[in-house]
């Protein structure tokens, strides 16, 4: 006779002792030693037995979640006994991190270890029969099969786009900026000053250039994905309608060539027309120049019009359509020849006309087919930095703005924001507010799909 | 009489027709313009003697080969062509291998926190990319990966499994169960009906993995430019970004060469793939 309750209390002290209560010795040292692996990490890469104990030098950790919490307390100084040991506030609060996300995969090991204590002792005295370990691992792995093919891609996961997006989060409660470099400043954790400071609530010096500027971006940013998505979509479809007419020979040479905006990589086209569109020396404005139809003293700065901020928007929108339009129009062709030919057939014997099967049948089938994708593209286009950058780096700039150029779309606003002022706090919390405004946006079109429905 | 009627009416319906079909092909080579010029003037440039925007022709009266020969000669481009090309090649394998196995796990299994991930992986994909720059570059910077290759494979094949899973569920759910099923009864274990049964069919969406998979290396900007600082490790978009804004600012022609050269094959592999593409993305839509 086992005792359930006991295996699991002693598995939950000792890994694996359960386990070998319950007579599997293999299964029971394999939990064990993973249990004395996380505490032969902890100890013997911590500075434990030398005297005075300091968080500093504890394992990885212990010292890790310490300095989640406090951020390093004290800096490297130069004494004339040489450096003094110092925190790299950064640096203590990925390890942090990284120590927690470890830990509540120990944990899970742990749970697991305990549950499987518990089970198979019951079993034991329902069966009479303990499973060999090597029996157990066969079947584990058969059983398990579907969670063992996901640990490659899930620890890639956790480690490559959750636990930086975490750390992204998090800094935007820090005041980790410019002026708090680690190593030489530390860095404080700051409630949610940075978001108080961006929408001006309280008295933040500077706070409310911040909200001019953020407001003025944002709302070009809401202008330039909802032209640059529905545009091109019309356009698409427009050429798409027109291609696949009976009256077009030669459609797989039209294709090819219409298709190539789309095909070539986005990043040459966008540099290219940087150059094409250069006020003086670019081939648009000199082709009129030279036919006398703009003053070369005077050329329309297409990219780059300091005094009106719609004249490079305006021109980064055409680009876009320029891009955009032939995606759209391979799609759509897909989609239009996806439509039954019955239902064309039974339009013409009630005696549809063509214009008619194309208003009723073709274009809302089409619609209602491509609106999940609408959104999809509107929070590509939200967030379509190449377009922007690319073309204009952001300016012309705008003295009115806080490290903003007039045609900055928000992520090209964080880009700079990072890379060039190191405002990493604030661009934190804007990618948060960014993340909102997408995130409930992509969740709401993609709870009214099928795929959701049927599945959740 | 009315047989005349007749006549003029079939008659005016024809000339109708051919004005139609002429507008149409009109509006279809206008557009076909509006395409190629941009294209055909970056061709033409790169053979222009010169090497500033300025003096370029769309179709230079001496057409030369030196900005090829420079391009190889005078700038590491072969470098970066060879750095993009690896990343590329190696990313693909991780992407199909990674996505193709997840994307089977969650349209074939019902377990335990199956929502809860799906979930998650919909959440994690709506963060900016770039959001996680920061955290990446102390990553790499304490584990040394800065300026290699691997820290940028590393980002981009994690980043893409969100997605793809997404996308590769989508379209198994257009495969039968009933294949599984059988093949289990048979007594093949859940590893073999997969590598045997499943992945074979799946050719289309891995080709759609695939060649996105291939294509991200040679048009990200972002983290290349994160990571790799020295000039030689560099990807093409660094390399051909750089060509414009960077202190050789006037070397327009240059650039010209280098995109020509970069834009020639990838162009090709995508209308030749055209098919598989447009299948992903509506796989990942509709089909859900």
């Amino acid at each position: 006779m086992k005792k359930p309750t006991l295996a699991a209390a002693m598995s939950a002290l000792v890994w694996g002792s359960g386990q070998i209560y319950n007579k599997q010795l293999a299964k029971g040292l394999a939990f064990f030693a993973i249990q004395m692996t996380l505490i032969a990490v902890e100890m013997l890469g911590g500075n434990y037995f030398s005297g005075a104990f300091e968080f500093r030098e504890a394992g990885f950790f212990v010292s890790g979640i310490w300095g989640m919490i406090t951020l390093g307390t004290q800096l490297s100084e130069l004494t004339y006994q040489g450096m003094t040991p110092g925190d790299h506030s950064v640096m203590l609060l990925l390890q942090g991190i990284i120590a927690v996300i470890i830990l509540l995969l120990v944990a899970a090991i742990w749970f697991g270890n305990v549950k499987d204590a518990y089970q198979t002792a019951k079993n034991f005295n329902e069966t009479g029969m303990v499973l060999s370990s090597k029996k157990w691992l066969k079947d584990t792995w058969e059983k398990s099969f579907e969670y063992i093919m996901m640990v490659p891609a899930g620890l890639m996961l956790v480690f490559f786009v959750a636990m930086p997006i975490i750390f992204a989060v998090v800094i935007a409660f820090t005041n980790h900026n410019l002026h708090n470099m680690p190593p030489a400043n530390l860095i404080e954790w700051v409630g949610l000053r940075n978001f108080r400071f961006l929408f001006s609530i309280g008295d933040i010096p500077g706070g409310d250039m911040w909200l001019h500027t953020f407001t003025n971006i944002f709302i070009w940013t809401i202008i330039f994905a909802v032209v640059s998505t529905i545009v091109p979509f019309f356009l698409g479809l427009f050429q798409a309608v027109i291609l696949n007419n009976k009256r077009i020979k030669f459609k797989k040479l039209w294709r090819s060539i219409l298709i190539l905006p789309w095909a070539m990589p986005a990043i040459i086209s966008q540099l290219n027309f940087r150059q094409i569109f250069n006020g003086r020396f670019g081939p648009f404005n000199r082709f009129f120049m030279n036919i006398g139809l703009m003053d070369p003293y005077s050329p329309i700065e297409w990219l780059s019009d300091p005094r009106n901020p719609w004249l490079p928007r305006g021109t980064i929108l055409v680009i876009g359509f320029w891009l955009g339009f032939p995606y759209w129009m391979a799609l759509m062709s897909g989609l239009m020849t996806s439509i039954s030919k019955d239902v064309y057939e039974a339009a013409e014997i009630d005696g549809a006309s063509e214009g008619q099967q194309f208003w009723k049948i073709t274009l809302p089938m089409v619609i209602a087919m491509a609106a999940p994708l609408l959104v999809m593209s509107f929070a590509f286009n939200f967030n379509n930095f190449g377009l922007i950058y690319f073309l204009t780096e952001g300016g012309p700039i705008n003295v009115n703005f806080i490290h903003a150029g007039q045609t900055d779309i928000l992520i090209s606003w964080i880009f700079s924001l990072t890379m060039d002022e190191m405002m990493y706090n604030l661009a934190s919390a804007m990618s948060i507010i960014i993340f909102i405004i997408i995130g409930s946006l992509s969740a709401w079109n993609f709870a009214r799909t099928k795929a959701f429905k049927e599945e959740l | 009489m009315e047989a005349k009627v007749h006549l003029s009416q079939n008659k005016k319906a024809k000339a109708k027709n051919t004005m139609v079909t002429i507008l149409l092909y009109s509006q279809i080579i206008l557009v076909c313009f509006i395409v190629l010029i941009p294209i055909i003037w970056v061709i033409g440039s790169s053979f222009n003697p010169g090497t500033t925007l300025a003096s370029a022709q769309m179709f230079p009266d001496n057409p030369t080969l030196r900005h090829y020969i420079d391009l190889f000669r005078d700038t590491n481009y072969l470098n970066w062509y060879f750095n993009t090309f690896k990343i590329a090649v190696i990313h693909t394998i991780f992407s199909v291998f990674l996505s193709t196995s997840t994307g089977y796990v969650f349209s074939r299994f019902v377990f335990k926190g199956k929502k809860a991930a799906l979930i998650t992986m919909l959440i994690l994909q709506m963060f900016p990319s770039f959001m996680a720059m920061v955290a990446l570059y102390v990553l790499f910077l304490t584990f040394g990966l800065l300026d290699t290759h691997w820290a940028l494979i590393l980002i981009y094949a994690a980043g893409q499994i969100p997605v793809n899973t997404w996308v590769i569920k989508g379209y198994l759910t257009s495969i039968p169960k009933e294949l599984d099923e059988s093949a289990m009864l048979d007594g093949a274990s859940k590893l073999q009906t997969f590598s045997k049964i499943i992945f074979p069919l799946m050719k289309p969406i891995i080709s759609f993995v695939a060649v996105t998979a291939f294509m991200t290396p040679w048009m990200d900007f972002i983290f290349p430019r994160l990571i790799l600082s020295s000039n030689a490790n560099w990807t093409l978009a660094v390399g051909l970004f750089d060509m414009i804004t960077g202190t050789d600012m006037n070397n327009y022609t240059m650039f010209a060469a280098g995109a020509v050269l970069v834009a020639i094959p990838i162009t090709i592999l995508y209308v030749a793939m055209q098919k598989y593409l447009i299948e992903g993305v509506t796989a990942g839509a509709s089909k859900g």
